[in-house]
């Protein structure tokens, strides 16, 4: 896959990292503002898809990204599993309890887990989308060869 | 609002025609937009914003991804091929039977839609007591200032789980489908 030309690929690298920070806002936030792990994930992969699109797939060494994000979406969602089966274990047996305390509403550390919650998810949507991408990106680099 | 919501359906309507009949690869991508980015505004007037938030931002992905691969490879659409003349000539044969079944259906459909809207509340108001208990009770329960989150993450946490795993499962199952090395 060939990248594109040399405005395009200096406006991306401009705005890639925005687009990334502003996809952590969200993930971050999502117990006060509209969002959360979903949809910041979503952003994240899109600010590395348009990073992909904009330089090719050969300037980023693709297969090895791949190997990266998959490892970090399987990491991500047994974290997921771990923390919820963790309250199994304190106090209450309830899968999904919300076993840390809930603080002040509307703090930014405040709903006991949900936050950290909503940082696995995060992680686990931004790395299997990214991780789709890359293996379409991937089966066309060796088809075409 | 009603009106507005109206004007926008109608066009995600001609929009979601358009990309059905258009001959240009190209344009049905974008009228296919339309009919994503409609849904936004929907949401919106709605008063949905996390929804909005992530149907934006997942349409732009799939146009961008969709956009790219239509580049990629033969923007027009092959010309009329055999089958598509086959069910043309079939088409011409039973038309009228098609519009029949159309017509009857979609009367049937009216009707029985409207019986059913007769004891519904107005739009926009909830009906269930379980929505009453979250709206109000929800925040002091979960302590988190967004419901959406506190609902998605600590009412519903096994469910979230299991949209997680769809995730999982999907990139999973594009990684198998689609390698190479390994497969003969």
């Amino acid at each position: 896959m060939k990248g594109m030309s040399s405005i395009v690929k200096k406006i991306t690298q401009l705005l890639s990292g925005m687009i990334f920070l502003y996809g952590i806002y969200i993930i971050t936030h999502g117990h006060l503002t509209p969002g959360g792990g979903f949809a910041g994930g979503a952003i994240i992969a899109a600010s590395l898809i348009i990073l992909v699109l904009a330089f090719g797939g050969d300037e980023l060494t693709v297969v090895k990204r791949k190997e990266g994000s998959s490892v970090t979406e399987s990491l991500a969602i047994l974290a997921f599993l771990l923390f919820a089966s963790f309250a199994l274990i304190i106090g209450t047996n309830i899968f999904f309890h919300n076993y840390l305390p809930e603080g002040i509403i509307g703090n930014l550390v405040s709903a006991g887990v949900i936050p950290l919650y909503n940082i696995l998810v995060g992680i686990e949507v931004a790395a299997a989308l990214f991780t789709i991408i890359l293996a379409f990106i991937i089966y066309k680099e060796e088809i075409s060869k | 609002m009603e009106i507005i919501l109206s004007i926008v359906l109608i066009f995600m309507i001609i929009g979601a025609l358009f990309a059905l009949h258009a001959r240009d690869l190209l344009s049905a991508l974008i009228s296919c937009g339309i009919v994503g980015y409609g849904l936004v505004i929907c949401f919106l007037l709605l008063k949905a914003p996390d929804l909005a938030i992530v149907q934006i931002v997942v349409e732009t992905i799939t146009l961008i991804i969709m956009i790219a691969v239509v580049l990629d490879s033969t923007r027009h659409e092959l010309e009329k091929t055999a089958i598509e003349k086959k069910w043309k000539s079939l088409i011409n044969s039973k038309a009228l039977i098609n519009v029949l079944i159309t017509v009857i259906i979609g009367i049937v459909l009216l009707y029985s839609f409207r019986l059913a809207i007769t004891h519904l509340n107005p739009f926009g108001e909830h009906i269930l007591r379980m929505s009453e208990a979250y709206l109000y009770g929800g925040a002091d329960k979960t302590g988190s200032a967004n419901l959406v989150t506190g609902v998605l993450f600590d009412f519903r946490g096994y469910d979230t789980f299991g949209e997680a795993t769809i995730l999982f499962t999907a990139a999973i199952g594009v990684l198998t489908i689609l390698r190479i090395k390994g497969r003969k």
